[in-house]
């Protein structure tokens, strides 16, 4: 008996040791919270197996040539259409079977024709997207079996597929005719803008991993920066008279909070511009000419709170992100008062917020890295695209039904390519 | 995102008139100009021109949105509605509040627009009637930063943070109160529990008391009767003897935590209070040497070219006190003090104008766990001295002196690479007075103008009586004065150069009045 009780006790001993040496070890990382967001924890679903995406087979002059002519194209905020492509090109997800396809991809580079100073021309975007939904109809069925409502393209630019950088322009010219029923996936995201249809799927723009993994600083850097901030308040260039960029939110931030020291404000390109954004408590994110702005994922990315001047936004994968918990949004009516809102917030809140940022998940789902990674925003792109399966039966239209007219739209967008 | 200004320009060029106008004109000025309708259009349009040079161009938008009003649906009217009653920085010829342009109103996209309460165009900037800090938001702010530095150091800083126990020897001097308030300022920032034992020359006095009771750490203030001698050598070897003072009152208390020698006239960096924490026993890290305390008269001494190419090399490196490492990061050496350079030139009293030399190797480098000093202590390592066979006589160098074997000190600060405090000394003349506590209280009667005030048509006049000022003017300048004239004469006491200047200035101008 009493050999039997020591036996028991020392393997009691040993499970309490091993227990303990786990949570010891489980405390050490630092605290993160999970992100549970509207439609659960969905940013760590695997959408391999979920869905089965055909990539057509454009000649090179929609891709490949168009990227040989300026290679800027895979540094830029819009490089996610690249590297969508090449993504899917070697992905699991990847049918060579079109009949078994749930969602056919059109590679087209629209966003790749650079001015000298790197920003991309939408002129011609409307003509070479046109050429392209020409061939695939014309070589495949599947188009023309739901006018492409199965079908999904990026289109990354300043306001999706109005294509033009131009607010005013874009909302005249409305989303592409031919696009009106295909799955958007763009960068773009406002409220009742005409420029987001139903059922688009934000992404984040491209900010290159590999820069700012090489610019992270030891975490237990002190952040001692309240609010930081650095880009144009006016754009004098393209609005002298002010009133016209960023509907005047960030000449209000600039004009309120210029001599408050709490803020960190100002139009420089320090070289430290990442270790700064690490050193920071709040990141201001506001608008530009288009709500959108890499910041949000730097912000992200290094773990400082991003502050969203954008009204009516719609941020990246917002259906599976709980922006509202990560984030402080600031109305762009209330921009004076936002040293009032920043400091109101209570210290567990922000604490909260920072614990929310610190997930790598989260900041997995941010980033577009080469060669992908489970979790990253490829993965939840196409996570996205799984969660609408399976498609509604009244997509698919009789054989000759047309439901598109092909001849809207601006003259100028007719001419071929 | 950006818009391309080249681009808009372009377009404009093509365009003939503002894009942002009313539709009617951008039309036709490419169409056939002999068309009595092209011909109407063109005079339309010079007709606009002038009046926009006329009334300016804001204006000339606004009467034309009020002439095609009617011809522009109720429903874009609707959204013009909402007038931002607000200030503008750009400074706009006319002096009213301006609509949203109706430039989104084309007609296209009324629905959407019906939709969505985020109008395009021209939007006020909202500036709150005192666009500054507020005192309290500010203290806000820093509770914040705080809440969250507090909460770094707990994830990520270091565990189980230890007391830090600064010894610091100090004596009443004219630059006492200047070197130990730095070292307050710098033992309230550090983020862990700091005992500091005062260890003075002279006895306990009244003066040290009030400057250490300022720091708001636990202290230990103790006397010593021996008063500080004149020389540096002498100094050296009294301070060496005080701290071995305060090292039997941290045995004699067993307090717990590190032991570190704060100096008060050296500078200290918060990274090296984090980077002792993790000393085992012993430790010592880099101190940067500032010997140059001569001033602007031993540059100038040296005049010849020869010495001037020499002083020059010397200053570009910075002597560096402390470890020195191999390849596998072990203790491999020292890098201690080379005095050879500043032969001949050290000042040997506390007074003198030269160079003030460290010793080879200060104590301010050296951090040990106080349990090194207990009595009775089994856990201690066996390469330690006990405290009681230092005897006081024995000419303690530095504390590699309570060690039987010098190659198990720790290197700190990535092996010394790290400089993580100062070492300095600046000292007044000995028989300078100052005014006790550095407070003139009643305040002096007299007031000498000084000749650099900021305002530039201060008149240098000398105000008979400080109360009753007979020029208006003057009245507010004597308060001023006031400081500048005290800042001129406690400098007079210090080494600077450049400051009797300004008192031999004044003292002209006044004999000149």
């Amino acid at each position: 008996m009493e050999i039997r009780n020591w036996i028991f006790a020392l393997i009691l001993c040993h499970a309490a040791l091993v227990l303990t040496s786990c949570a010891v070890e489980l405390a050490r990382s630092p605290p993160t919270e999970r992100i549970s967001g509207s439609a659960g924890d969905v940013l760590e679903d695997d959408p391999v197996g979920r869905l089965k995406v055909f990539v057509y087979e454009l000649p090179s002059k929609y891709n490949k040539k168009i990227l040989q002519k300026d290679q800027r194209c895979l540094n830029h905020m819009f490089a996610a259409e690249i590297y969508m492509h090449r993504f899917l090109l070697s992905s699991p997800v990847r049918t060579l079977n079109p009949a078994e396809a749930d969602w056919f991809y059109t590679p087209v580079y629209t966003t790749c024709d650079l001015t000298p100073n790197g920003l991309p021309l939408p002129f011609k975007s409307p003509r070479m997207m046109r050429s392209a939904i020409q061939l695939i109809s014309s070589n495949w069925p599947y188009w023309n079996r739901t006018e492409g409502a199965d079908h999904f393209f990026v289109v990354p630019h300043d306001f999706g597929a109005c294509f033009h950088y131009q607010e005013e322009k874009a909302i005249e010219r409305g989303i592409l005719t031919m696009l009106r029923r295909a799955t958007l996936v763009q960068t773009f995201g406002q409220r009742n803008h005409v420029c987001l249809k139903e059922g688009s799927i934000t992404v984040p723009p491209y900010a290159p991993p590999q820069k700012m993994q090489s610019h992270l600083i030891p975490e237990r850097t002190p952040r001692a920066i309240f609010v930081y901030f650095r880009g144009l308040f006016y754009d004098v260039g393209n609005d002298p008279e002010g009133g016209y960029y960023a509907r005047g939110a960030r000449a209000a931030v600039w004009e309120n909070f210029k001599d408050n020291p709490l803020f960190d404000i100002s139009t420089e390109h320090p070289t430290t511009y990442y270790e700064d954004m690490q050193r920071a408590v709040f990141c201001l994110c506001p608008l530009g000419w288009a709500p959108w702005s890499p910041r949000l994922v730097e912000a992200v990315v290094f773990g400082c709170i991003p502050v969203i001047i954008a009204d009516d936004i719609v941020l990246p994968f917002a259906d599976a992100i709980p922006w509202e918990e990560i984030g402080v949004f600031v109305d762009e009516k209330d921009v004076p008062n936002l040293d009032t809102i920043l400091t109101s917030i209570p210290p567990e809140i922000i604490l909260r917020k920072q614990r929310l940022l610190a997930n790598p998940s989260m900041k997995q789902a941010m980033l577009f890295p080469q060669p992908a990674q489970p979790g990253d925003a490829f993965h939840q792109v196409l996570n996205g695209l799984a969660r609408k399966l399976p498609h509604d039966k009244s997509i698919y239209l009789a054989p000759g039904e047309k439901v598109l007219n092909w001849t809207a739209g601006p003259l100028g967008d007719l001419k071929p390519w | 995102m950006m818009k391309l200004s080249a681009l808009q320009q372009s377009y404009l060029n093509r365009r003939p008139g503002s894009f942002r106008g009313a539709a009617p004109l951008d039309s036709s000025a490419d169409g056939a100009i002999k068309s009595p309708a092209a011909v109407f259009w063109l005079v339309l349009h010079g007709l606009c021109c002038l009046i926009s040079l006329v009334l300016g161009f804001r204006f000339s938008r606004l009467v034309f949105f009020f002439i095609f009003s009617t011809s522009v649906t109720t429903n874009t009217n609707h959204f013009m509605a909402p007038f931002r009653q607000l200030a503008t920085t750009t400074a706009s010829d006319v002096a009213f509040n301006l609509p949203s342009n109706p430039a989104s109103g084309g007609g296209v996209g009324d629905a959407a627009l019906n939709r969505t309460r985020v109008v395009v165009g021209r939007h006020g900037i909202r500036i709150r009637p005192w666009p500054h800090p507020d005192p309290i938001e500010v203290m806000k702010a820093h509770q914040i930063i705080e809440r969250v530095q507090m909460e770094q150091r707990n994830q990520f800083g270091v565990k189980n943070p230890r007391t830090v126990i600064a010894v610091t020897p100090t004596y009443v001097r004219t630059f006492q109160t200047l070197h130990l308030t730095g070292v307050v300022h710098s033992l309230m920032l550090v983020p862990y529990d700091v005992v500091w034992i005062v260890v003075e020359a002279g006895g306990v006095t009244n003066e040290t008391a009030a400057i250490i009771s300022k720091s708001g750490v636990k202290t230990i203030h103790i006397g010593v009767d021996e008063k500080m001698p004149n020389t540096w050598e002498g100094r050296h070897k009294l301070e060496a003897k005080m701290r071995l003072r305060a090292l039997r009152v941290v045995r004699d208390k067993k307090l717990e935590g590190i032991v570190m020698f704060a100096d008060d006239s050296n500078m200290h960096s918060i990274e090296l209070f984090d980077e002792i924490q993790s000393v085992n026993w012993f430790g010592a890290v880099s101190i940067g040497i500032l010997a140059h305390s001569g001033g602007a008269e031993e540059l100038s001494s040296f005049a010849t070219v020869e010495k001037e190419v020499e002083e020059k090399e010397k200053k570009q490196a910075i002597p560096v006190q402390g470890p020195a490492c191999n390849e596998s990061s072990k203790l491999a050496g020292w890098h201690t003090f080379d005095p050879q350079p500043y032969e001949g030139n050290n000042a040997i009293f506390i007074d003198d104008r030269a160079t003030v030399l460290p010793m080879k190797l200060e104590w301010a480098g050296f951090v040990l766990n106080s349990r090194l000093l207990w009595k009775d202590n089994e856990d201690k390592p066996h390469w330690v001295r006990d405290l009681d066979s230092v005897v006081d006589g024995d000419d303690i160098e530095s504390p590699l002196s309570l060690l039987k074997d010098s190659s198990m000190v720790e290197p700190l600060g990535s092996c010394g690479k790290q400089v993580l405090l100062w070492w300095l000394r600046v000292e007044a003349r000995t028989d300078s007075k100052f005014p006790a506590g550095w407070i003139i209280d009643p305040p002096l009667e007299i007031t000498v103008p000084s000749k650099r005030t900021p305002w530039p048509d201060a008149p240098p006049e000398l105000p008979s009586d400080n109360e009753k000022a007979v020029n208006n003017m003057e009245e507010s300048q004597p308060i001023v004065k006031h400081t500048k004239t005290r800042s001129s004469r406690s400098k007079r006491r210090s080494k600077r150069k450049h400051e009797p200047k300004t008192v031999v200035d004044t003292k002209e101008q006044s004999e000149q009045n």
